[in-house]
């Protein structure tokens, strides 16, 4: 075996107890409670998951490569880029960097030895393996077709599909969802370990928070919509039936409530990773700490204020739209004070071009077309012009995969040395981030132009309308690109927890507790517990040699 | 979910500490946060429904005042005094809790139980007459010729009335459930309390099982003038 041959790269000396060492088997990974080995967890099943949606992305772009309707029927279509969009944001997104990165970091970086609820925790993974397998059975047995926004009365009332399966498995994982919000919030009050103050934290906590707050606030709402979804398809009952006197509107109210906040679930963490990331490689603290925390509060408090801009073609009034469309322009704030504080970090920084910096880069571009394409969409005009359309599609994938894919990608690269004790080989890493940024732009970006032009989404054949076709097959061959760029990383990281070469406790000279403790960590995180005496991002000082032993204090 | 209010508890003979907290302080301070973190995701899960409920409120006012009128007001009365009085024997079940009065808190434990099964009971009578009145929404629903309170000679629209009945039986259901998981709660409590493993320094599951319990409390608080009183006249 080619181990025989790379076992000087093995330290010589007893590896050291740690987390993953510490007991086999089995029932040693279900039954753990230990947050790390959760994450770990986590981490397979939305790889899983991920790559079920992937090959749903992937059958969707092959049906358009052509106008024609040649590969799938119809229904099978609507069926694809339904499940598409359930797996992915229900099964992939909202868990990806809380449930992974957020549980095996938060303890860590505020420098307890667990979170406050481990037994709670584990319970959150089986909620989601729950809501998975049933997202599965219903996936198998015939799904749905109803788009991920299973929208009334289409979905209560007409559709033949599994409405009442898909839904309950979202309900469970919703409460998965609920649970790690709810432990993060008590573990980040009360678990801080001595001289861990508020304005100490790293700003990766302060995203968490406020991740937190809105699957706190925001979950129950679609979990109690989808019981009424439930009760209106199996019962009849008219509440959202307009021919009963119920309200359809009512329905994508109380949708777009969570909905719309669920998007800041998936970015907010995204940015706490990208933070972490640009000061670390560029040796700065970073530039307005208190602004980049409270801005992640406010965009979790504004996220809350904006849900109907999805609505404005839907029929509800002018005046209200009016409001919508300006509190959905004031998400822009604290979005643009993040990238301009990330911007001022970089300025005058030692940047290093490591892999992790490779994908905050692509976060901060990618990002940025994003955040101002949807200024596009909150502004009435052009919303009414390019609802529906591609433009749609693009921008949402330009946050949800260009930011908050990005960002995960990013955060997997930076903390898999802490994550597996080993390095991943830099050279194939930074290629994987190039292929991932070229074929996410050629994916995407053709769809802006596609949309701009008037191409509806969510259609199978397009040969009334060939002049597309050019721009579709650009988009398909990005999507395969892209694939690649997925698998890479993938398969880099399995073979670095065998072959990879072992890494020190701090491979990145980073700031931050989880640094401070062994790579892979002990079960309990540290061996003594950390007294915190220095303020967040002190790369000044850490790279300043002649203070290197000195613990700073202020 | 039950299990939130069983967080920290299950080494209950070793009631000194969790090995990842600091201090018992600490321990029970997290416990109760979780308990009210968690009520506050439930106040979003209520709030939905009152949400619509207000909507369609607005909307179809005076045949939900004529849907309203025929719930039973006073068995609806009687248990917001059955829910009342469960709420004191709560707050007393803690005292005896925290003044080490095992029988007085085994006691109270038990009455709390007992009313919360008086009220379902209650709940239970108030479906039933509903089912036997065909107000229970679907195929054998019927709402016919009943007037509008204050608007003589006018019909309440019995497909509005459904979605109030809709709105009733979801409401009150998802708040049944929620008294049937606290009487789940309050068992382990009782059991745990026979065993003696409360004492003042550690009966943390009493306090946040009590939290959870009023929190319900308060829900029904707010459901039963809603439901039941909109359009009740001296």
């Amino acid at each position: 075996m080619p181990s025989a041959i790379l076992q000087p790269a093995i330290p010589q000396t007893v590896e050291r107890e740690n987390y993953l060492n510490k007991e086999y088997g089995v029932w040693s990974w279900l039954l753990t409670t230990d947050h790390k080995r959760i994450a770990l967890l986590y981490l397979l099943s939305i790889t899983f998951f991920f790559f079920i949606g992937g090959f749903f992305a992937l059958l969707i772009r092959l049906e358009l490569l052509t106008p024609a309707g040649d590969l799938v029927q119809a229904d099978t279509y609507n069926k694809l880029f339904t499940m598409h969009g359930m797996v992915m944001v229900f099964f992939f997104l909202i868990p990806s960097i809380p449930a992974v990165l957020g549980n095996f970091l938060v303890p860590m970086m505020i420098g307890a030895k667990d979170l406050a609820f481990p037994r709670i925790n584990l319970i959150s993974w089986y909620l989601y393996i729950i809501g998975g397998v049933m997202m599965l059975h219903c996936m198998l047995t015939g799904g749905v077709d109803t788009g991920w926004t299973f929208y009334a009365p289409f979905a209560t009332n007409f559709t033949n599909t599994k409405i009442v399966e898909a839904g309950l498995a979202i309900f469970v994982a919703g409460f998965s969802s609920i649970l790690t919000g709810l432990n993060f919030v008590v573990t980040i009050h009360r678990m801080r370990a001595p001289g861990m103050t508020w304005s100490r934290l790293p700003l990766f906590i302060w995203a968490h928070y406020a991740t937190s707050i809105i699957q706190l606030l925001g979950t129950p709402v679609i979990a109690v919509t989808i019981v009424m979804v439930a009760a209106e398809r199996v019962l009849h009952l008219g509440i959202f039936d307009p021919k009963l006197g119920g309200d359809p509107l009512l329905f994508q109210h109380l949708f777009w409530f969570y909905s719309h906040p669920a998007v800041y679930i998936m970015i907010l963490p995204a940015m706490g990773v990208v933070t972490e990331i640009i000061a670390c490689f560029s040796r700065k603290r970073i530039f307005g700490y208190s602004f980049v925390a409270f801005s992640s509060i406010a965009i979790a408090v504004f996220g809350f204020l904006v849900w109907a801009h999805h609505m404005f073609v839907a029929g509800v009034s002018v005046y209200s739209a009016l409001v919508f469309s300006f509190l959905s322009y004031a998400v822009a704030l604290p979005s643009a004070i993040k990238v301009f504080n990330w911007t001022a970090t970089l300025y005058k920084g030692s940047i290093h071009y490591d892999a992790p910096m490779l994908y905050a880069f692509g976060f901060l571009g990618l990002f940025t077309i994003g955040g101002l394409t949807g200024l596009f969409l909150a502004a009435l005009g052009i919303d009414v012009h390019v609802t529906d359309t591609y433009f749609v599609v693009a921008h949402f994938h330009y946050i949800m995969v260009g930011g908050a894919v990005m960002g995960y990608l990013g955060g997997m690269h930076f903390w898999w040395p802490k994550i597996s004790g080993r390095l991943y080989p830099e050279g194939w890493a930074r290629l994987a981030a190039l292929i991932v940024f070229i074929g996410f732009n050629l994916t995407f970006f053709p769809q802006f132009l596609l949309g701009y032009m008037g191409m509806p989404r969510r259609y199978y054949d397009y040969s009334h309308m060939p002049e597309f076709q050019v721009l579709n097959v650009l988009s398909t061959a990005g999507a395969t690109v892209l694939g690649v760029g997925y698998l890479l990383p993938m398969i880099y990281f399995l073979w670095s927890m065998r072959y990879g070469k072992p890494a020190s406790d701090n491979p990145w000279n980073a700031a931050g507790l989880e640094w401070k403790t062994a790579s892979p960590p002990p079960t309990f995180n540290f061996d003594e517990e950390p007294v915190v005496t220095w303020e967040a991002y002190n790369y000044e000082e850490l790279d300043a040699p002649h203070k290197e032993e000195v613990p700073v204090a202020r | 979910m039950p299990d939130s209010s069983a967080t920290a508890v299950h080494e209950a003979h070793n009631p000194a500490l969790l090995h990842h907290f600091a201090e018992p302080e600490q321990q029970r301070d997290a416990a109760s946060l979780g308990m009210w973190v968690f009520l506050a995701t439930e106040i979003m899960f209520f709030g939905g429904l009152f949400c619509a409920y207000l909507i369609y409120r607005s909307w179809y006012f005076g045949d939900f005042g004529a849907a309203s009128k025929s719930i039973d007001a006073t068995l609806g009365a009687t248990n917001t005094a059955v829910l009342i009085c469960s709420s004191l024997t709560v707050v007393l079940a803690v005292w005896a809790a925290q003044t080490a009065r095992r029988t007085l808190l085994i006691v109270m434990l038990g009455i709390t139980m007992l009313l919360g099964l008086t009220f379902l009971g209650i709940k239970g009578i108030e479906y039933k007459d509903k089912f036997e009145e065909h107000h229970v929404p679907g195929a054998s629903f019927g709402f016919e010729n009943v007037p509008i309170p204050g608007h003589p000679g006018q019909f309440a629209n019995p497909r509005h009335a459904q979605i109030f009945f809709s709105l009733y039986f979801i409401m009150t259901g998802l708040h049944a459930l929620h008294m049937i998981i606290g009487l789940g709660i309050f068992s382990w409590l009782l059991v745990m309390a026979w065993k003696g493993r409360f004492t003042p320094e550690w009966h943390t599951p009493v306090e946040i099982g009590g939290l959870y319990w009023h929190f319900v409390d308060i829900v029904w608080i707010y459901l039963f003038p809603l439901l039941y009183l909109i359009d009740r006249h001296p």
